[in-house]
């Protein structure tokens, strides 16, 4: 992979009617690179999105693109295209129409855009729709045709705007799959909005956090899921048991009274802090093996494993596993030392958009 | 005056739509739904359409002939044909070139509650329709308002009372509205990210507009047309008021044949004639729309 910088963000902030949406974002994309915007609605993703398009000016800040300053530049004169939620498609021409719009712009001979036309019918998979009209197409289909009618221009950047939103979890899984392949084959650089965290773990390269105009955090899906930096990713990602606790002092943190070791350093002795621990890395075993003991107070069959609640030291703790515990039985809970993950107690600024969302 | 209200077509266009919609589900309780308006249109509309052709088709004892029909041939008949197409034509691409332009701001503006559009639009036409024109009337005429500001102003004198002046203005005026809401309407509903798509791919304001938003707009284009064009070549209540007796548009001769002259069969048959070349120019706004585009902007 080519590490290029080739879109940069420097100080962007935006705000409307007085109602602060990004507060002084620095950001910058690699060549080649799949980089998902993930965040609640609201939280500045889309806006974000629109400013790289062009179709929203920045109050402050600057927007590079290959070296150049595009901050001010019209939509039609950047080199990069975008696919839009609701498929935008244009209704009174047929899909052929719609995806030589670009083409016929930039005066591309016609041998050259059916060429196209039939290359990009054939990447998305709908060979032999190009005299039909968009309202004839499904809505998988249709935003297939959007995504089209996007990459033939060959733009650098493709930005995808929630493109999945309105389609039907099957279907959205299928695309996902779809859109990874398509990135792979024509090795640009893809910017992915979207509010599902499995979304974005399943295609991303790098995924930036949002909240509150914020970023939470950026970092490859492992490293959000495993190590998530404030307790709002860690809420957002995935499932998990986020616990006040107080760093004892190096390699050993205290939650709920008991002294549970951990791989962190540098909190200093006796400091709050902020635990997350994932319902997956909870072992149970027999209650005195276990540092803390606890009572099962609900049991659900997933499928692939068991969803349980253990009552211990008046915390409600959300364990999954594959073995069974029956509701009522008393059982051990054990974590290991790097399944824990310690977090700073928000003080900022920008961490107190974490707690507000939180309420 | 009746067939002076243009409001009159968008009901009936309106309801063929509705129904046609209806049709396919629980057909049986919504047909009996339709049923007072299947007996309204029975009675008002096709019942008198078919007498029209009956008077149209015979001459005064009733005999079957083609006198009537081939009487728009006559010098007179055929000028003010002329002149009423000319006219309706006229005001009908004034009317859009207003109407256009104003759809767009409107619709630029974002307004959250359309009622607020719908009221500045419809708001003149709280007052009556002959009202308004009399009014024109007053305002034109040799000594009206206009002049009279003009003459204190010791300025010439504006002589556009009984002129086809005049009686496109009173068109404007009175047709204008219906030529803004389906504008206005079909732009409004035309998504704003269809517009940035386009922008998005390289088109820039023009080639936006030209490519997207006007062909996209294409059906409130026509029926804005249809509403415009039609009231104004059957309108003889304007041309009499603003363009005295001087000049004569078909309305106005069909309106004599039945009034002033009582003759019927001549009447029907000339209302037959005006109705073809309705029906002629309106399918051929259409065609030539479809044709445009190469594809069904319907």
């Amino acid at each position: 992979m080519v590490n290029n910088k080739l879109i940069d963000l420097i100080n962007i902030s935006k705000s409307y009617n007085g109602n602060v949406i990004i507060d002084d974002l620095n950001l910058y994309v690699r060549e080649n690179e799949f980089l998902t915007f993930l965040g609640p609605s609201g939280c500045g993703k889309t806006t974000t999105l629109r400013m790289i398009g062009g179709f929203e000016t920045p109050d402050q800040g600057k927007i590079i693109f290959d070296g150049k300053d595009i901050t001010k530049l019209p939509p039609n004169e950047r080199q990069l295209n975008t696919v839009f939620q609701k498929y935008a498609l244009f209704t009174h021409m047929t899909i052929a129409e719609n995806i030589a719009f670009g083409l016929k712009i930039k005066k591309k001979s016609k041998a050259y855009i059916d060429d196209k036309i039939k290359y990009a019918l054939k990447l998305v998979n709908l060979d032999g729709y190009g005299n039909r009209m968009p309202d004839s197409l499904s809505g998988g289909q249709q935003q297939r045709i959007a995504i089209a009618r996007a990459i033939v221009n060959e733009p650098k950047v493709l930005l995808l705007d929630e493109p999945l939103g309105a389609l039907d979890l099957k279907l959205r899984q299928d695309m996902q799959y779809e859109l990874i392949r398509l990135k792979n084959e024509l090795g640009i650089t893809f910017i992915y909005v979207t509010h599902d965290q499995e979304e974005a773990l399943t295609m991303s390269d790098t995924i930036m956090v949002m909240n509150q105009g914020y970023i939470q955090q950026i970092g490859t899906p492992e490293k959000i899921y495993n190590e998530p930096e404030n307790a709002f990713v860690a809420d957002f990602i995935g499932e998990s048991n986020i616990i006040g606790a107080t760093m004892v002092r190096d390699r050993l943190v205290n939650i709920l009274g008991a002294n549970f070791p951990c791989v962190d350093e540098g909190f200093g002795e006796n400091k709050p802090v902020d635990v997350v621990i994932r319902p997956e890395d909870i072992d149970l075993v027999a209650p005195e093996d276990g540092i803390i003991k606890g009572r099962v107070t609900s049991l659900i069959f997933k499928g692939v494993h068991y969803e349980m609640d253990v009552m211990a030291n008046g915390y409600e703790w959300l364990v999954h596993s594959t073995d069974l515990s029956p509701v009522g039985s008393e059982v051990g809970l054990r974590v290991d030392p790097f399944d824990i993950q310690i977090m700073k107690k928000p003080e900022s600024v920008d961490e107190e958009a974490v707690v507000n969302n939180e309420q | 005056m009746n067939n002076e209200n243009p409001l009159r077509n968008e009901i009936v266009t309106q309801d063929k739509k509705a129904k046609k919609k209806n049709v396919p589900a629980s057909a049986k309780n919504k047909t009996l739904l339709a049923t007072p308006y299947g007996l309204w249109m029975a009675a008002f509309i096709i019942i008198p359409l078919i007498l029209v052709l009956y008077y149209g088709l015979t001459d005064g004892n009733g005999n079957f002939t083609l006198d009537n029909l081939t009487l728009i041939a006559n010098p007179i008949n055929r000028k003010a044909l002329w002149l009423s197409l000319k006219l309706s034509v006229i005001s009908t691409v004034i009317c859009l070139l207003l109407a256009y332009p104003l759809a767009l701001i409107l619709k630029s503006m974002k307004l959250k509650d359309n009622s607020f559009i719908v009221m500045i639009v419809i708001l003149p036409m709280w007052m009556n329709f002959l009202l308004r024109t009399i009014a024109w009337q007053n305002i034109l005429e040799k000594n009206g308002v206009i002049n009279t500001i003009l003459e204190a102003l010791h300025l010439p004198a504006l002589n556009i009372i009984n002129t086809p002046t005049a009686i496109v203005l009173g068109m404007v005026y009175n047709f204008l509205p219906f030529m803004i809401l389906p504008i206005y309407n079909t732009l409004a509903k035309i998504d704003d990210n269809v517009i940035n798509a386009a922008r998005d791919l390289g088109a820039n304001g023009w080639v936006t507009f030209k490519r997207v938003i006007f062909p996209l707009s294409m059906p409130g284009v026509i029926s804005g047309i249809t509403m415009v064009f039609v009231p104004s070549l059957t309108t003889f209540a304007i041309s009499t008021i603003l363009g005295g007796s001087k000049i004569v548009l078909i309305g106005n001769v069909i309106e004599q044949q039945f009034q002033k002259l009582g003759n019927w069969n001549t009447g029907s048959g000339l209302s037959l004639v005006l109705m073809v070349f309705i029906l002629v120019s309106m399918t051929a706004v259409a065609k030539y729309d479809k044709d445009s585009e190469g594809t069904n902007a319907w």
